[in-house]
């Protein structure tokens, strides 16, 4: 049978949860691909999805470059969202990103792993506000 | 493919629905190769049962969507239960809480039945609809989940190069737009993709469904919405609400038909027990 996998329903759920939201929300695939952010997140993130499109974890975590108050990168160790992808648990900090437009932020992100089942690990919701 | 009952909520036997039928949600697919499938165990599955028996049908696969009553509540009267040597699979949606088998259990204690699911005679299996495809028989399958209270899937079936999906209760609308969204945003658009037939609820009118958004049903014009993007070639509309006559149903089936004027998709078409589908 051809394969004709589609995002699983809690994404489905998650992506619709975060439209409705005036809260900056982003969503992430199990991978780490960063699939869904909602209009409030465009000003952090400098762009619309449109723009921005589907990307994989390492890219836009490179270009958001996390890094503390006094310019020090912050670590993966210490990046909610990555916490939430590698750890599977929920993690919150505060740190200074820059967006798709080159603009800089202060902002407070909580992270935290979606699961359908135990053992079914789908992605990470990342909610963050403006410092 | 026979519809064995198509109407939603609750049975609705009477003079007003002697066209399209009151029996709840069942539906029986023969594959090429003998194998039998069952979609559902509403009310139509007596009906069903009877025939298999005469038909001496001792290997049945029965797959659940969910476990609302309308959905569950002919299996204590399903025949081929009874008889020990029928070996009967049912499948139905894993939840993260409660085994399928203990949550069916409920439905054969008291004070709902009077004898328990462990007495049943036949050799009955239960199984967690698997993550990804598998098979019975001659037909590749696909469980899905999707938008309705509580955990509920619907069923891709291909056989013989034909496709059929079922999703009797199912309300895409909550999770957004559904024209002009990628399908792979649209909840069961896998499941439907490029089928044959979409069998695909339309319990309600356009007017029903904002006083009722949330309650895990759709319009007939959402169910044309989702036949179109899936891109299905025909859709039958199906769990017609209990409080729709037979001409009402056929003014809802009219309906249909306007909104999804001629771009590909069939006239869409109400259920009706009896109605005999050949596939491929």
């Amino acid at each position: 049978m051809e394969d004709r996998s589609s995002k699983h329903l809690v994404l489905i759920l998650a992506r619709e949860f975060a439209s409705n939201l005036a809260t900056p929300m982003m969503l992430t695939d199990e991978e780490g691909t960063l699939i869904f952010f909602n209009e409030a997140a465009e000003q952090i993130i400098g762009g619309t999805l449109a723009e921005a499109g589907e990307l994989p974890f390492a890219e836009w975590s490179a270009r958001a470059a996390p890094r503390t108050a006094d310019s020090e990168l912050l670590p993966l160790e210490r990046r909610p969202a990555a916490i939430a992808l590698h750890e599977r648990r929920a993690a919150h900090e505060r740190f200074v990103v820059t967006g798709l437009d080159g603009a800089d932020h202060e902002i407070s992100v909580t992270a935290f792993p979606l699961f359908a089942h135990a053992d079914e690990f789908l992605g990470v919701v990342a909610i963050f506000w403006g410092a | 493919m026979t519809i064995w009952g198509c109407r939603g909520s609750v049975p609705t036997p009477g003079r007003d629905t002697i066209r399209y039928g009151g029996n709840t949600s069942c539906v029986e697919v023969s594959i090429g190769d003998g194998t039998v499938v069952v979609l559902d165990a509403g009310t139509g599955i007596r009906a069903l049962g009877d025939d298999l028996q005469r038909r001496s049908i001792r290997r049945i696969h029965l797959l659940l969507t969910h476990l609302h009553l309308d959905h569950l509540e002919g299996l204590r009267f399903f025949g081929p239960m009874w008889d020990p040597e029928v070996e009967l699979d049912i499948w139905g949606p894993p939840s993260p809480l409660v085994a399928l088998r203990d949550r069916i259990a409920r439905s054969f204690s008291p004070p709902l039945f009077p004898i328990d699911l462990g007495h049943v005679p036949a050799q009955v299996t239960f199984h967690d609809t698997p993550r990804g495809p598998w098979s019975i028989g001659a037909a590749a399958l696909r469980a899905g989940f999707v938008v309705h209270p509580g955990p509920t899937v619907g069923y891709r079936i291909e056989s013989g190069g034909a496709i059929f999906a079922y999703i009797p209760d199912h309300e895409p609308a909550l999770a957004g737009v559904i024209l002009g969204r990628s399908r792979d945003w649209v909840s069961g658009g896998s499941l439907a993709v490029g089928a044959d037939v979409v069998l695909h609820d339309a319990q309600y009118s356009e007017d029903e469904y904002p006083s009722r958004v949330g309650w895990g049903h759709s319009s007939v014009a959402a169910a044309v919405a989702f036949a179109q993007v899936v891109e299905a070639r025909r859709l039958v509309l199906f769990h017609h609400d209990p409080g729709h006559d037979d001409a009402r149903l056929e003014e809802l089936e009219e309906r249909a038909r306007t909104v999804a004027g001629t771009n590909g998709l069939a006239p869409p078409a109400l259920a009706r027990e009896g109605t005999v589908l050949e596939l491929g």
